[in-house]
């Protein structure tokens, strides 16, 4: 039979939801990732519901959030580009926000699967894998319509023989952004699983709120980077 | 027989990738927040952009290690020569 074979990179084990013979899914990961996508859109949807001049509660948190994504995107691709790639940079920010949060946040060693475990989406590298995809997409698509044919010429801008560096930077660019964001949330839950099967009380609890600002941190990093990619390949 | 010396090898290899790749970044990290805190105690008023930024530049650095990190699980659960 014939495989699709649309990824293949594995760290530990998975709760594998086969959809035909061929394609098989990352059930945990799916599972999880779409509550946070229905949370997040939930959120805003309450949140923008009833607006007033004067906000309270929901609505001044959404206005505190919409500020520090437009911060994000202002000082990356300034005052003539950021109100087209914002829409994107806040999608990538809340979602990796969200997915980082729902990890460290909910209890979910509660809910007892067959294999793997429920956890952060952004535990899986096939996640992080796919969002740096989309941002090195993002910056390659918006460079051409920017620029059309003349994108190219960013190749050999220094000059000619650093032609092989510019091409390999196209591929590292997406390589290191996927693994920061990986690497960082599996360290911080391999660190808080450890601690917690050594001491379960207490000592943990720390760990955890790094873990939480951690989260963020990264979350902050990828929509910056994404920014600033964006922001070199359409100058 | 082949398989063990392998997997013994990964072994070390991971703790070294882990090992080396924390030195450079932690290098890194002492001297931005050596001349972070030189930066405040000599500007005290620039003290939430210094932080900020350091935090940024912190989490660039951190990378480092981590890919270091992530060589070491891949050698140690995602292994493709055992």
């Amino acid at each position: 039979m014939h495989t699709i074979l649309l990824s293949k990179i594995e760290v530990g084990s998975h709760l594998y939801v086969d959809l035909s013979e061929s394609l098989h899914f990352h059930g945990e990961t799916i599972f999880v990732s779409s509550l946070v996508v229905t949370f997040l859109t939930i959120f805003f949807l309450i949140g923008q519901s009833n607006l007033q001049r004067v906000p309270s509660g929901i609505q001044s948190v959404l206005e505190f959030l919409y500020l520090l994504v437009k911060d994000i995107a202002y000082s990356q691709l300034g005052p003539s580009f950021y109100s087209q790639f914002m829409p994107y940079i806040t999608t990538i920010f809340f979602f990796i926000l969200g997915s980082n949060w729902a990890g460290a946040l909910v209890p979910w060693k509660l809910f007892e699967l067959p294999e793997g475990e429920l956890a952060a989406p952004t535990n899986d590298i096939n996640t992080t894998a796919c969002l740096a995809i989309l941002t090195s997409l993002t910056y390659f698509s918006s460079g051409f319509r920017f620029k059309g044919i003349g994108y190219f010429k960013r190749y050999v801008k220094p000059s000619v023989f650093l032609l092989p560096i510019n091409i390999i930077e196209d591929f590292t660019k997406p390589l290191s952004l996927n693994f920061r964001l990986f690497g960082n949330i599996v360290a911080d839950e391999l660190t808080v699983a450890v601690l917690c099967s050594l001491v379960p009380l207490i000592v943990p609890v720390p760990i955890m709120v790094l873990g939480l600002f951690a989260g963020s941190i990264q979350a902050l990093i990828f929509a910056t980077l994404s920014g600033a990619y964006i922001a070199e390949a359409i100058e | 027989m082949v398989d063990s010396i392998v997997a013994a090898a990964s072994v070390i290899a991971a703790a070294f990738a882990v090992g080396f790749a924390g030195i450079g970044p932690g290098i890194g990290q002492g001297n931005a927040a050596g001349q972070a805190v030189e930066g405040i105690a000599r500007q005290p008023e620039a003290e939430g952009k210094i932080r900020g930024t350091l935090l940024l530049s912190f989490a660039f650095m951190e990378a480092l290690t981590i890919y270091g990190l992530v060589v070491a699980l891949s050698l140690l659960f995602a292994n493709p020569f055992v």
